[in-house]
């Protein structure tokens, strides 16, 4: 059984923005024996249209969904688990911890240094710009969700500063195809974990620097700089009700541009393309970007903290955590037996997050679940 | 590809790298420098000890560095000026991490050669409240001559500033206190 604390598609229906699309085109939005059949292919789901899309694909395969039933822990009981619920305690020999990679917005410590009279935002209680403070705004973060929300926020003719860290450069398409048709052709997407020199970091990697608009437009940093958007580096700590941001911009241009260019030549490698394709603009470093923002000036009256999503695991009480509450597993089975994950980054593959990643992974997976089983 | 000798022991950075997973509190260490006013603005640093892996550890050496101020400051240059010596430690620290990425990466190098400056106000020192009183840039021009494509050479230098302890230290802010004994 599949237990579920809201409802189906419950994080597309509570947990995203408005204007949100997904970033994957809708040829790729595919669960096992279901995919994408309207007019747009090359277009991008908005949210209304990805429930409309699971909950189609949950009623087709009828999923044994219980609704509103939210577990309360997860503890071992002779040779399996007990899971408890709000609606009463199940016993089970096996279990999959799939309960979403993004439950709770990652806000750095330093957010506490930051003046009261600011408005802060995370991405789940940030709907649209009609719903900010008038006067400027701080984004902090520069992956998809903080690119995507400085360009709606500058758009709606705030002045916009955002804060950027390391991030992935991509563009929305190259040699006239959606880099996400790359990503997928050229196995760059299938490449499995245990191929992957420092999976540590693959797992650590941000989200890339993507929209899906109907225009296939590039939302880079050169687009936003070109919209006014201004960038400063790193935000490195409140003080005395100042943002400090790193001096080290340039560096984290010059690595994300070093990364789209190998990306970009492995892409060219697999199509065996001699000729280069279209180059790309080096991400351009403001003149002298700001090292300081006073936060009592004015200036700026709300601040966006794009700075990711974690797991929450607090009703897991099991000692499967490593130091820093990452869940320990291996391709997604956990070291205690008959446990297992999935839906988490580069579970057993660099596509494991993405909604068309989990066919291979779930596969792989329960096959390991269905021999431990057996062999009972 | 490993055939390159940098003369880095990558091996044991790596190894001491996956030991002090388990054991945090081994990985905090204290550098530290002692030092003593002369005369004017001249001052000798000395740096020998230090702390980590959980114990007091020590340099081969003491080494004693001076530290004055040029004769256009009206003093008497008997050693570079303390701003100056950022720039020795920004500049050893990437060319340290770019000799142990290249290892890593098994890319051999010939020669690392690099021009550091660093833009300086000196109004701020001098009083000028509008200006600040330390580098307003600093400026870092490698030349290699490596095994290596233009482009590999870029992401050396790259991934040596993302690693780098100097480049850290001068980028991002840090609590700074001063007290008196
Ligand atoms: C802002 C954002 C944009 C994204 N855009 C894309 C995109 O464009 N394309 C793409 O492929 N992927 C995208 N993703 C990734 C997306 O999250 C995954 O593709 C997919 O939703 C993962 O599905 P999941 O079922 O593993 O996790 P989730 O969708 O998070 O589902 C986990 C479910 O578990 C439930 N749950 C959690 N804890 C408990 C509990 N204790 N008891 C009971 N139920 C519980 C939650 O309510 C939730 O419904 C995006 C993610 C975010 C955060």
């Amino acid at each position: 059984m599949v237990l579920e604390r809201g409802e189906v598609a419950n994080s597309w229906r509570r947990e995203r923005w408005e204007s949100l699309r997904l970033l994957t085109p809708n040829w790729q939005t595919r669960l096992p024996g279901h995919h994408y059949e309207g007019p747009d292919p090359d277009g991008y789901m908005t949210m209304g249209e990805v429930i409309k899309f699971i909950d189609h694909f949950a009623a087709v395969c009828r999923a044994p969904v219980r609704t509103s039933v939210a577990v309360t822990s997860l503890r071992r009981a002779d040779d399996g688990y007990l899971v408890a619920t709000n609606d009463g305690d199940i016993r089970c020999r096996t279990a999959i911890i799939a309960s979403g990679a993004c439950n709770l917005p990652a806000v750095p410590a330093l957010a506490e240094a930051v003046p009261s009279a600011l408005t802060q935002f995370t991405p789940f209680g940030y709907q649209g710009p009609a719903h900010l403070p008038d006067g400027g705004v701080l984004v902090v973060g520069a992956s998809a969700t903080g690119v995507q929300l400085a360009a709606e926020i500058r758009r709606s003719g705030r002045p916009v500063i955002l804060s950027v860290g390391e991030h992935v450069r991509l563009p929305r398409t190259y040699r006239g195809r959606d880099v996400l048709w790359w990503m997928d052709s050229s196995g760059v997407w299938d490449q499995r974990h245990d191929e992957i020199d420092d999976l540590a970091r693959a797992r650590r990697l941000p989200s890339p620097q993507l929209v899906g608009t109907p225009e296939r437009t590039t939302l880079d940093l050169n687009a936003l700089s070109a919209m006014g958007i201004e960038l400063t580096g790193r935000l490195a700590a409140v003080r005395d009700g100042r943002a400090l941001f790193s001096g080290g911009l340039r560096n984290v241009f010059a690595l994300a541009d070093l990364k789209l260019q190998r990306l970009l030549d492995t892409f060219d490698a697999w199509a065996g393309s001699a000729e280069a394709g279209e180059g790309f603009e080096p991400t351009l470093v403001p003149a002298s970007p700001r090292l300081q923002l006073d936060l009592r000036s004015g200036e700026v009256r709300t601040i966006v903290w794009a700075t990711g999503f974690r797991p929450d695991y607090r009703w897991l009480d099991l000692p499967v955590l490593d130091a820093k509450g990452h869940l320990q597993h291996d391709g997604g089975v956990v070291a205690t037996p008959g446990l297992y994950a999935l839906g988490l980054p580069v579970l057993r593959r660099r596509k494991s997050t993405f909604i068309h990643g989990i066919s291979d992974d779930a596969r792989d997976v329960i096959e390991h679940l269905a021999q431990t089983l057996a062999a009972r | 590809m490993t055939t390159a000798d940098n003369g880095v022991n990558v091996q044991a950075l790596l190894d001491a790298r996956e030991a002090l997973k388990n054991a945090p509190e081994a990985a905090q260490f204290t550098w530290r420098a002692t030092s003593k006013w002369q005369k004017g603005v001249h001052s000798t640093t000395t740096v020998q000890n230090f702390f980590g892996l959980g114990q007091e550890q020590s340099h081969k050496t003491e080494t004693v560095l001076d530290a004055d101020h040029p004769e256009v400051f009206a003093a008497e240059d008997n050693a570079i000026t303390p701003i100056e010596y950022l720039l020795v430690g920004l500049a050893s620290c990437l060319t340290a991490g770019v000799a142990s990425v290249a290892q890593n990466r098994g890319i051999q190098l010939r020669s690392v050669e690099s021009v550091v400056e660093g833009n300086h106000d000196i109004r701020g020192i001098l009083g000028d409240t509008d200006v600040r009183n330390g580098y307003n840039d600093i400026k870092v021009t490698f030349t290699i001559d490596a095994d290596a494509s233009k482009q590999e050479i870029e992401a050396l230098v790259a991934q040596s500033q993302k690693r780098s302890a100097v480049f850290d230290a001068l980028t991002n802010p840090t609590n700074v206190s001063v007290e008196v004994a």
